[in-house]
């Protein structure tokens, strides 16, 4: 298990040191860096001056060289929008998002695991064709049109729910269903395919055979052999929670990283940019490196393979 | 069942938008501010009228055909990108192989739909960036599939003996390799186009990719969000129209995925 650990560790070192590069790689993929940089109305001649002191003046490989050693030291540079550190800025936002993630995650296992549950136990009757239905429409309405259409009926409508915004418990509400919607159908999915696939195992057989009960049956044997691949599938999606949380975030006006992140894309404030987008990367990396090690865990068969 | 209604309502849509110009009178560009916002139902405006005075059903059918060029125009490259480098990848292994896994490993350190809209950010608005920008983002899945696929396809004994008999390098990879890495292609090219629909009218709601006035369904959208209080069917009709289009094809690339390959489950 020791040896597992490490080299999952240096290979998530290594994909965070290559994330950094891509990210100054993509900055560097529309042209003249300068031109990003800058608002649009800006005069000719004080192009140059900025490109001075921005450093862009200098060889690639110095300037890539001067954003690897501050990334790693946690300095991407100055917002050119609100003079502060960059990294200070996204990290501010930080925690908004990663309660609204917790928020949409813990919403998904109380509604998505015992759906997926329900309509695997109940095969081929109303309630898993109703619950099936369920998910692959769940699966196919974009998370930023269930929002405007929530915002619609609760807020406009029935003014039950504020538009956006944050500050108490109801503002939080719309944003977590909405980013739990999607991730929620995907589990269910996961959940129902894992249990059917148990349910059919001989040892199954064996226990219904000696005469289980059918909650010791379900609850004891299925769920527990079933969990080990909805932890992982389900943990590797989580991650995507944070892309998702780019739109939802900004349809409710909820004052998170992907919100920050939109709006520095807006403004072409581009230090804040790439901070927002390699803080993202190493949470979503460090994600994965913990549904690998849990996995690892839960199945000492996959750590054999390196 | 599932297979019946995918197929229905993505023909349905792909028929809808080949014919938009038959099934609606309306110019989806032109203006007509006596006829703002008015609701559906109104004469000669089925689906309504927009804060302009356009005409919704005509931005909605309208929108499908650039929604489905979009998908189509990704898809087709990133199966082909993809697809090439995980066939070249599988097949020499060695350091190809391992550059392509590192590089696989960093675009899934970023979700999806985060590297696409920073890419556009960066490349630019525009119909051509934002296929640019969308495949950028996804070819990955393809190479990891198809590279995985010719592993496994490598060591079975008709490539072994083709291989024997003295057929080129190239042959070998193409008319015996390929053919059987091409189910997994279309499966994995059917569960990716609603994902890559999908996330295009979420770029251009951002106010990125494609921009107004053009009848782009997540442009259209965004525009709704201003008059939500006043006019919901600016906001209802186009995003259906998206949901719709999602489920239609999730739906038939399930089923594809189940009869074609079943390994891919998941």
């Amino acid at each position: 298990m020791r040896r597992y650990i490490a080299a999952r560790l240096a290979q998530a070192v290594l994909v965070v040191l290559l994330s950094l590069t891509a990210v100054f790689g993509m900055v560097r993929l529309g042209g003249d860096p300068v031109l990003l940089f800058l608002p649009m109305d800006i005069q000719a001649k004080d192009v140059n001056a900025i490109r001075q002191r921005l450093g862009f003046n200098d060889p690639l490989a110095v300037q890539y060289a001067r954003f690897m050693g501050g990334a790693l030291r946690g300095d991407f540079g100055e917002s050119l929008r609100y003079r502060r550190d960059a990294l200070g800025l996204v990290l501010e936002r930080l925690p908004a998002t990663l309660l609204l993630a917790a928020t949409s995650i813990a919403l998904t296992l109380i509604v998505a695991v015992p759906l997926g549950l329900l309509t695997a136990v109940r095969r081929d009757t109303l309630v898993d064709h109703v619950g099936t239905v369920a998910m692959v429409l769940g699966q196919a309405t974009p998370g930023f049109w269930l929002g405007l259409m929530l915002i619609y009926l609760f807020a406009v409508h029935l003014r039950w729910l504020p538009t956006g915004g944050t500050g108490s418990l109801a503002h939080l509400v719309m944003p977590s269903v909405v980013l739990a919607a999607f991730f929620s159908a995907r589990v269910a999915r996961l959940t129902r395919s894992a249990v059917l696939d148990v349910l059919g195992e001989d040892y199954i057989k064996t226990a219904r055979a000696k005469g289980l009960g059918e909650a010791r049956v379900i609850g004891k044997h299925t769920l527990r052999n079933s969990a080990i691949p909805i932890v992982t599938l389900a943990g590797l999606e989580a991650g995507q929670l944070l892309g998702g949380a780019v739109v939802t975030e900004t349809i409710f006006a909820w004052p998170g990283l992907g919100r920050l992140t939109v709006q520095a894309l807006l403004n072409r404030d581009f230090p804040v940019v790439m901070a927002a987008v390699s803080l993202t990367s190493i949470v979503y990396t460090l994600m994965n490196l913990g549904v690998d090690l849990a996995y690892g865990w839960l199945d000492p068969r996959v750590r054999i393979r390196p | 069942m599932k297979k019946w209604l995918g197929l229905v309502l993505t023909v349905a849509v792909v028929l809808v938008a080949g014919a938009a110009p038959w099934l609606t009178a309306h110019d989806p560009l032109l203006a007509d501010f006596v006829a703002s916002l008015k609701p559906p139902g109104t004469p000669g405006h089925p689906l309504g009228t927009d804060q302009l005075g356009r005409d919704l059903l005509a931005r909605v059918l309208y929108g499908a055909r650039l929604a489905l060029f979009i998908g189509v125009c990704t898809v087709v490259v990133t199966a082909v990108v993809g697809g090439l480098l995980g066939l070249v990848a599988g097949f020499v292994e060695r350091w190809p192989s391992a550059v392509l896994m590192r590089l696989a490993d960093v675009q899934l350190s970023f979700p999806f739909i985060l590297l696409a809209l920073t890419i556009n950010a960066i490349v630019g608005l525009g119909l051509r960036n934002i296929i640019l920008s969308l495949s950028a983002a996804g070819w990955v899945v393809y190479a990891r599939v198809v590279r995985g696929e010719v592993l496994s396809v490598k060591q079975r004994d008709f490539v072994q003996a083709a291989a024997a008999l003295g057929v080129g390098r190239a042959r070998l990879l193409f008319r015996h390799v390929l053919p059987n890495v091409a189910p997994s292609i279309i499966v994995v090219a059917s569960l990716q186009f609603s994902q890559f629909v999908v996330a295009e009218a979420a770029i251009s709601f951002l106010g990125f990719g494609v921009q107004p006035p053009t009848p782009a369904w997540g442009s259209m959208l965004s525009e709704s969000r201003d008059f939500l209080y006043v006019a919901w069917w600016l906001a209802a009709f186009p995003g259906a129209a998206l949901a719709l289009t999602a489920l239609g094809v999730n739906l038939l690339g399930d089923w594809l995925r189940d009869t074609l390959d079943p390994k891919l489950r998941v």
